[in-house]
C-alpha cells in the first residue's frame, strides 16, 4: 500500500505551480469580468510547453503517458489560481480518442497541443436513468444526446442535435463526445470548423470558464471505435478533473482565510482564536481532506479498479463541490465586509464555485450517482 | 500509488489467513445459529479466544517481541484486522488494553511492571480498563479530581470517581490518572497508577445510556490502598504518560473506524431495500452526500497508513475523520429512519440502537468542539483560545470555580 505522491508527481505539481505563477490570473479574471475582452492571457502555449495537453496520451503517440491522478494534480494547481486553461475540455476528449484505434492518427497533434479538443459532456445511464443524456440548456430535465446517422463513407456519420455548456468549446479544433446511432451510444468526433457545426460562446458568472453551446446541423463526424466503457469513463474522468480543480480552489481559499484569521484582531485578539471562526476553518479543512482522499480513490480506481471508477469519481465530485461552496463562502465571511467587495479575491473564488458546481451535470447529479452505484452494489451482493 | 500488498505484506497476509483457516472453528460464535447468549459465557469464551490469537501471533502485532508481540508495524496490524474480519471471527476482547494501555506500560512502565502485567494482558487472562475520564474532566482531561495521597510508608490512598469506563465490570486492572499534588498547575500534579479492580473500596456500576443498555461503567474509589509499585512513569509525570495513551487511542480510532460498522455499503443497503426510497431524488442526493464522505474516510485511513509506513506519526487531523464518521452516521441514521418509518425505531432495530449510540459517541475521545480546537491550532496554526488556567495551582482554580474548599 502506498498512497504517497511519487517524486515525479511532486515534481509535476511543483512545476505546474511554477508555470502558472508566471501569469496574473486573478487580476485577469477580475478585468475580464469588468468587460476587458483581452484580459485573459492565452495560457495554452505555456500548457504546451509543460506537456499538459498530452498528459493522458501514451508516449507512443507523443504524450506523457500519465494517468488520471497526475492530470488531477495539474488541475488542482489550475484551480488554486483560477487559471483559464482549456484542460477540462481537452483531457477527457483525449481519453476517448486514446481508446479509439481509428483515431490514432490525430493523437500526436493533440498531445503536442498543436490542436486542441473539447469534450462534449455525455452522461452515461445509471441504476434509475436508462438513457444516456446531455446537460440541459436550462432547467432540470436531462437533454437528449444528438443523433447520428451513417454518412456517405464507412466510418462517417452525420450529426444532429445540441450540447449545452460545453467546457472549452470555443476555439476547439475537435469536439469529441457521444451520439446515438439507432438509439445506441457511439463515440463521435467533429471538427470545430466543419460545416453544420456552430459553437456559440457563452459566459456565465465566472469569466475564467470558457463555455459554448454546440449545435450540430447535419454536421459530418467520424465514428469512433472506442468501447462504450471508455465513453462512460470519459464522463467520470471529467467529474474527477473538475473535483480536483475545485479542491485546488479550496486550498487557496483556506490558506487565505487562515492567514487573515491570524492577522486580523478584534476585541484585543486574533479572530482565528475564536471558536466560531476556528471551527469554520477546520470544517473547510475537513471537507478538503475528505475530497483529497477521494481524489486518491478516483486516481487509483481508473486503472486499478475500473468498476469502481464511477463511484470514486462521483464521490470526489460530490465532496469537492460542497467543499468549494463552503470554502468560498467561509473565505468571504472570515474576511468580513471586505470579503464581499469587488477588489477582493474572495468573490472570484465564489464565482468559480457557483458556476463549477453547475457544470458537467452538477454536483447534485454526482451525489445521486454515488447513491445509485452503492445501492446497485448492495442489491447485487 | 497503489493499494496492493508488497510481497512481504502479501506473505504476512497469507500467514495470518492460514492460521485463521486452521483455527476459525475454535472461535466463539457471537451471532446467528448457536450463538452464545449469556454475557459471562461470552466474556469467558472471548478471553480464551484472545489467548489463542496471542499464541498465533494475531494479538499485539505491533508489540515488541520481548513482550510477546510480533514486533511488526501498523500496516501488519491493519492486515491482521482485515483478515480477522474476513474470517468472520471475533477480534481480541481487550482492544483497549492491548491497543492503548499495554503500549503505555511498554513506554513508561518499569521492568517489574512489564514482567508482571503485559503477558496476562496480551493473552486475555487479565483484562484492563482505562480510568481517565471523570464527570468533571473529559475534554479537559487534566482537570481530574480523583485524588491519590501519599502515605508515610510510601503507599497511596485513592479517592474519587471515574466514568465512561469500558470493560470495568470484568477488568482485573485499570490504568488510572489521579491528582497527587493540587498545589501546582493542573498538568503538573498528576500521576498514573495501576489499580487492581478487586481492591477493597473499588465499586463498579453499569452506566445506562440512551439505548437503555449499559456499555460503560462508573467506577468509584473509596480510600483504596495502592502500594508504591503502582505508579507508572513516575510521580508528577501523569500528564506525559496520559498523552502516550491518547496518541495510541488516536491510532486505534484512526485505523479501526471502519470496524464501527458506520460504512457506506451498510447504509446504502438499508435504503436500497425500499423500492420508493431508492428512486426518490432527495433521498438519493442525501444518501450520496453522506456516503461520499464515509468513503473518503476509508481512503484517509489508507493515507494515514502510508504515512505510518514512512515512519510518520499521525497527527491530530485523524480527529477530523472521527467527526466525519460520527456526523455521517448520524445523518445516515436520520435518513434511514425517514425512509423506513417508525419501524426503524423498534426495540430490536439495529438502526434504533445506532441512533441511540451516536449522540454520546460525538463526545467520546474528546468532544467535537475540542477536536476542532486542536486541529485548528495544531494543523492550521490558528492562535489558541485565551486560557484562564495556565500556571495557576489546581487548588486555586477549583476555588475560583466555586468548589467547596
Amino acid at each position: 500500500m502506498n498512497l504517497a505522491l511519487s517524486d515525479e508527481q511532486v515534481f509535476l505539481r511543483e512545476a505546474a505551480r511554477g508555470t502558472l505563477s508566471r501569469f496574473q490570473t486573478l487580476e485577469a479574471a477580475r478585468d475580464a469580468l469588468d468587460g476587458d475582452e483581452n484580459a485573459l492571457p492565452d495560457m495554452w502555449p505555456a500548457a504546451r510547453e509543460a506537456g499538459w495537453p498530452g498528459l493522458l496520451i501514451d508516449e507512443a503517440h507523443g504524450g506523457a503517458g500519465l494517468d488520471a491522478f497526475d492530470a488531477m494534480l495539474v488541475m488542482g494547481e489550475c484551480g488554486r489560481v483560477l487559471a483559464a486553461i482549456p484542460l477540462l475540455g481537452h483531457l477527457p476528449a483525449t481519453a476517448i480518442l486514446s481508446d479509439s484505434p481509428n483515431a490514432a492518427e490525430f493523437l500526436a497533434d493533440l498531445a503536442s497541443g498543436e490542436r486542441r479538443a473539447a469534450y462534449l459532456p455525455s452522461c452515461p445511464p445509471d441504476d434509475v436513468h436508462e438513457r444516456w443524456s446531455g446537460d440541459p440548456e436550462d432547467g432540470m430535465r436531462r437533454a437528449e444526446l444528438p443523433s447520428a446517422v451513417p454518412g456517405d463513407e464507412a466510418g462517417r456519420v452525420r450529426l444532429n442535435g445540441k450540447f449545452a455548456f460545453v467546457p472549452d468549446a470555443p476555439g476547439a479544433d475537435a469536439l469529441v463526445g457521444v451520439a446515438l446511432l439507432e438509439g445506441r451510444p457511439v463515440g463521435v468526433a467533429v471538427l470545430g470548423d466543419a460545416s453544420g457545426v456552430e459553437v456559440e460562446p457563452v459566459r456565465r458568472y465566472d469569466a475564467t470558464r470558457s463555455l459554448g453551446h454546440v449545435s450540430l446541423n447535419d454536421a459530418p463526424g467520424v465514428l469512433l471505435d472506442a468501447p462504450e466503457e471508455s465513453l462512460a469513463a470519459a464522463w467520470h474522468l471529467a467529474q474527477a478533473l473538475i473535483a480536483a480543480d475545485s479542491l485546488g480552489s479550496v486550498e487557496t481559499a483556506l490558506e487565505m482565510s487562515v492567514a487573515y484569521a491570524k492577522e486580523r484582531h478584534t476585541f484585543g485578539r486574533a479572530i482565528g482564536s475564536y471558536q466560531a471562526v476556528k471551527h469554520s476553518l477546520t470544517e473547510v479543512l475537513r471537507q478538503l481532506e475528505n475530497g483529497r482522499s477521494l481524489l486518491y480513490y478516483a486516481g487509483w480506481a481508473r486503472r486499478g479498479a475500473p468498476a469502481e471508477f464511477p463511484l470514486a469519481a462521483s464521490a470526489a465530485r460530490s465532496v469537492a463541490g460542497r467543499a468549494l461552496d463552503y470554502g468560498a463562502r467561509t473565505m468571504i465571511s472570515v474576511h468580513g465586509g471586505i470579503g464581499a467587495t469587488w477588489e477582493h479575491d474572495a468573490p472570484l473564488y465564489f464565482r468559480r464555485s457557483e458556476l463549477s458546481r453547475r457544470l458537467l451535470g452538477g454536483t447534485a447529479l454526482a451525489s445521486d450517482r454515488v447513491a445509485g452505484e452503492l445501492m446497485a452494489q448492495a442489491t447485487a451482493a | 500509488m497503489d493499494l496492493d500488498d508488497t510481497p512481504e505484506q502479501a506473505a504476512y497476509r497469507a500467514q495470518v489467513r492460514s492460521w485463521l483457516d486452521q483455527h476459525a472453528g475454535e472461535a466463539p460464535v457471537l451471532q446467528g445459529p448457536g450463538a452464545l447468549e449469556d454475557e459471562n459465557e461470552i466474556i469467558a469464551a472471548r478471553r480464551v479466544w484472545q489467548g489463542k490469537l496471542a499464541e498465533g501471533g494475531l494479538a499485539g502485532v505491533t508489540w515488541p517481541k520481548e513482550y510477546g508481540g510480533q514486533g511488526l508495524g501498523p500496516i501488519e496490524q491493519v492486515i491482521c484486522g482485515q483478515e480477522i474480519a474476513r474470517a468472520k471471527v471475533p477480534g481480541i476482547l481487550d482492544a483497549i488494553g492491548v491497543g492503548m494501555l499495554g503500549p503505555t506500560i511498554i513506554a513508561h512502565g518499569d521492568d517489574e511492571q512489564k514482567a508482571r502485567y503485559l503477558g496476562p494482558m496480551l493473552h486475555g487472562d487479565e483484562v484492563w480498563c482505562q480510568l481517565f475520564s471523570e464527570p468533571a474532566a473529559g475534554s479537559d482531561l487534566a482537570a481530574v479530581q480523583t485524588r491519590a495521597r501519599l502515605q508515610d510508608d510510601g503507599s497511596w490512598r485513592l479517592t474519587g470517581q471515574k466514568v465512561w469506563t469500558t470493560n470495568a465490570q470484568f477488568a482485573s486492572f485499570g490504568l488510572l490518572l489521579a491528582r497527587t499534588d493540587a498545589d501546582v498547575p493542573k498538568h503538573k500534579g498528576l500521576t498514573m497508577f495501576i489499580v487492581p479492580m478487586d481492591a477493597p473500596g473499588v465499586t463498579v456500576r453499569g452506566l445506562r445510556q440512551i439505548s437503555g443498555e449499559a456499555e460503560f461503567n462508573e467506577v468509584f474509589f473509596d480510600d483504596v490502598a495502592l502500594d508504591a509499585g503502582a505508579v507508572v512513569g513516575g510521580v508528577g509525570n501523569g500528564w506525559g504518560t496520559a498523552l502516550t495513551t491518547l496518541m495510541f487511542e488516536r491510532v486505534t480510532i484512526g485505523l479501526g473506524s471502519e470496524g464501527l460498522g458506520y460504512n457506506s455499503a451498510r447504509f446504502a443497503a438499508a435504503i436500497a431495500g425500499d423500492p420508493d426510497g431508492r428512486r426518490d431524488p432527495e433521498v438519493r442526493r442525501n444518501l450520496g452526500e453522506v456516503t461520499s464522505e464515509l468513503l473518503a474516510v476509508r481512503f484517509t485511513g489508507y493515507r494515514t497508513l502510508s504515512a505510518l509506513q514512512r515512519g510518520q506519526i499521525p497527527g491530530p487531523e485523524a480527529g477530523l475523520a472521527k467527526i466525519t464518521i460520527v456526523n455521517g452516521a448520524i445523518k445516515a441514521g436520520d435518513l434511514i429512519a425517514d425512509v423506513r418509518g417508525p419501524d426503524a425505531l423498534a426495540d430490536d432495530s439495529q438502526w434504533a440502537y445506532m441512533i441511540s449510540f451516536l449522540p454520546g459517541l460525538k463526545s467520546a475521545g474528546g468532544t467535537e468542539e475540542i477536536l476542532r480546537n486542536t486541529v485548528g491550532e495544531r494543523v492550521l496554526g490558528l492562535p489558541p483560545e485565551p486560557r484562564l488556567d495556565k500556571g495557576i495551582p489546581f487548588s486555586e482554580l477549583r476555588a475560583k470555580e466555586g468548589a467547596p474548599a
